[in-house]
């Protein structure tokens, strides 16, 4: 199996308000198609993690690979691009774009990567909104739809370029119990059907054992990985 | 760069948040449209200033001063070099009010590339008789037909015509203020004697009217022959030469070329007219001040509007980045609602300015001094409308530039994070 995400020896201080270990030499990787979730008491440095596996924390020593490549020092213009291209990110808050309609919030990255002509990543929207139930929702403005329905249309954002990996930070943290297992089942669909990546980092543990495999996070440091299978 | 979508993001932020976009743009506009307005009326006024005074005086002016020879004949004769040499009551010299070889001098000026025309006068002290009232005054022949060409006399001559002047040998053009002292009118006879007593009658063909109560108390104007023939001299009798150049600017210099070369007085416009450009340059001043310091509190005006909306859109910047926007597609977001702003606003000052400058130049206003002006002066160069807009663009760029310098280095994680 091809390797999609790769970290090496990361290491990251936090120099304020004083100098502080927050990850201590963390290596693991990611094979494609895999479900992993990352977890760990508050402070145990796994949000740090994944901001930096999402490539918009660049203040670490290591290297990490997304699909081979080494992205460590590549510019911020080209890691934007990257992320553009290879990454959909799913937040705990929705954050989308209130004043945009929902269609227009998932197609904001494509209209970025612009590799389609506008039809096409119209329609891709609306394919991706149909696969999560909510193309009705589509002419909607974002700001009047519900928590559930956001993080639906949040994941069909992160969707819509057929990235390489998608990482979500507690993606289900503000949903009640309900759009929590919503949002799972999405999650577990698109590993079955279209064979995505996904990593995600939680608190929830329910979330979490459902997962492929558990990766265990204390103190900045990778303490244990067990497999769910 | 993705255009569309940066604009697009732009376009949404702007129309969402009508009623700051709005204050912005009015901000740009009004510093815009009171440039126009000042500039245009300011310029106006200038040059009918300027008119007033530059068609009145001829750039450069030659005749002969009226002074004592420098070498009296005391000091030509050699055994009193040594000596203390006192003189009392030196007399200007005779015969100078004509300047020698005016013709020839004339038809020089006439073929030079710098001269636009050169015009020939006699000045004679008269008297206007008026029963048994002498009123003194001057009477000054011209070349009528060759003054209107160069000067705007014709403005001047508010009843009658130059052409009348010119095919009527005995006509004069009286000045205003005597042809109401002596309640005359066109058509009517005026007598008028030299110096030496010679009494000639002349018919009226025009009212003039400069607008300085002096001159139009005391100036009348006859061809160039009847003055030369009213003091009994010859055709090539004449006491100044009035040169109208293509380039005023030229004026200091030619004057001192020609006060060398044909041994007359020659006075420049810059030298009779000092003050007058002092003047315009700070009407000018003042013009461009305001304008630039109604400009710069618009400049504040988009620069606080737009730095609240990139702390209101924190959250969206965060999450354009995290989407895969990079700094610089932030910063154009920002910068274009800018330019945006100051487009908008600037054509509508640009708009603005024009409607007012029209308003002004359809207000009565009627002077004495410029008997064809009806309404204010307003001066619509298209020049202050490319540089009001420039203007416009260069405060909104520089307004919008530093908050969108913030929005392109706010780091995606810390607000996703919430720290």
């Amino acid at each position: 199996m091809d390797i999609v995400l790769e970290a090496k020896d990361i290491n990251k201080h936090f120099h304020k308000p004083k100098d502080f270990h927050v990850l201590k030499d963390i290596s693991f990787k990611i094979f494609n198609g895999e479900f992993a979730s990352i977890m760990g008491k508050s402070g145990s440095g796994k949000s740090t993690l994944l901001y930096i596996l999402s490539t918009m924390d660049t203040e670490y020593t290591g290297e990490l690979f997304l699909n081979n490549k080494l992205v460590t020092g590549l510019s911020a213009t080209e890691l934007s691009l990257i992320r553009n291209e290879n990454i959909g990110f799913v937040f705990q808050f929705h954050y989308l774009l209130s004043e945009f309609s929902v269609v227009e919030n998932v197609m904001l990255p494509a209209k970025k990567l612009a590799r389609k002509s506008h039809q096409e990543i119209e329609h891709d929207a609306m394919q991706k909104l149909k696969m999560l139930g909510i193309e009705s929702l589509a002419l909607q403005k974002a700001s009047r739809i519900s928590g559930g329905e956001k993080q639906r249309v949040a994941i069909a954002r992160a969707l819509i370029n057929n990235p390489s990996i998608l990482m979500g930070d507690e993606p289900t943290g503000n949903l009640d119990s309900y759009n929590s297992d919503n949002v799972f089942n999405i999650f577990k669909q698109l590993k079955e059907e279209e064979g995505l990546s996904l990593l995600v980092v939680t608190h929830d543990e329910d979330f979490a054992k459902r997962t492929d495999y558990i990766i265990q996070m204390e103190d900045g440091r990778i303490v244990g990985k067990s497999s769910n299978l | 760069m993705n255009w569309p979508v940066i604009l697009n993001i732009a376009k949404t932020h702007l129309l969402t948040k009508m009623k700051s976009t709005a204050t912005a743009a009015l901000g740009v506009t009004f510093g815009i449209g009171a440039y126009i307005t000042m500039v245009s009326f300011m310029t106006g006024l200038n040059n009918m200033l300027d008119d007033l005074v530059l068609n009145q005086t001829p750039h450069i002016h030659l005749y002969n001063e009226i002074e004592p020879t420098i070498d009296q004949p005391v000091s030509l004769y050699e055994q009193f070099n040594n000596s203390v040499q006192m003189i009392s009551s030196i007399k200007p010299k005779n015969g100078q009010k004509k300047i020698h070889n005016a013709l020839p001098i004339l038809n020089l000026l006439k073929q030079m590339d710098e001269v636009k025309g050169a015009t020939a006068q006699v000045r004679a002290q008269i008297f206007y008789l008026s029963g048994s009232i002498e009123l003194s005054g001057n009477l000054i022949g011209v070349d009528i037909m060759e003054e209107t060409r160069l000067s705007n006399m014709r403005d001047y001559i508010i009843e009658g015509s130059p052409e009348a002047l010119n095919t009527m040998d005995n006509g004069i053009l009286l000045g205003s203020g005597l042809a109401s002292k002596m309640s005359l009118r066109i058509g009517d006879r005026v007598q008028i004697s030299t110096a030496q007593g010679a009494v000639f009658p002349l018919k009226i063909v025009g009212i003039y009217q400069s607008g300085v109560a002096d001159i139009d108390n005391s100036q009348s104007y006859c061809n160039l022959k009847t003055v030369q023939r009213i003091l009994g001299e010859a055709q090539n009798y004449i006491t100044d030469i009035n040169i109208k150049l293509n380039n005023i600017e030229n004026a200091p210099i030619l004057a001192k070329g020609f006060e060398k070369q044909f041994d007359v007085t020659a006075t420049d416009i810059n030298e009779a007219n000092a003050q007058f450009e002092t003047g315009t340059n700070i009407r000018n001043l003042i013009t461009y001040a305001v304008s630039i310091t109604l400009l710069i509190v618009a400049g504040f005006g988009i620069y606080n509007i737009l730095n609240m909306l990139i702390y209101e859109k924190m959250k969206d910047i965060a999450i354009l980045k995290a989407t895969g926007f990079s700094g610089k597609d932030v910063q154009y977001i920002f910068m274009s609602q800018a330019m945006i702003i100051g487009i908008v606003g600037g054509v509508l000052g640009l708009v603005l300015g024009f409607i007012l400058s029209v308003l002004i130049d359809g207000v009565p206003f009627k002077t004495e001094a410029l008997p064809t002006m009806t309404t204010y002066p307003v001066d619509f160069s298209v020049m202050y409308y490319v540089i009001g807009i420039v203007f416009a663009l260069i405060s909104t760029f520089i307004a919008g530039w530093l908050p969108s310098i913030k929005a392109k280095h706010i780091d995606p994680v810390k607000i996703i994070r919430g720290t």
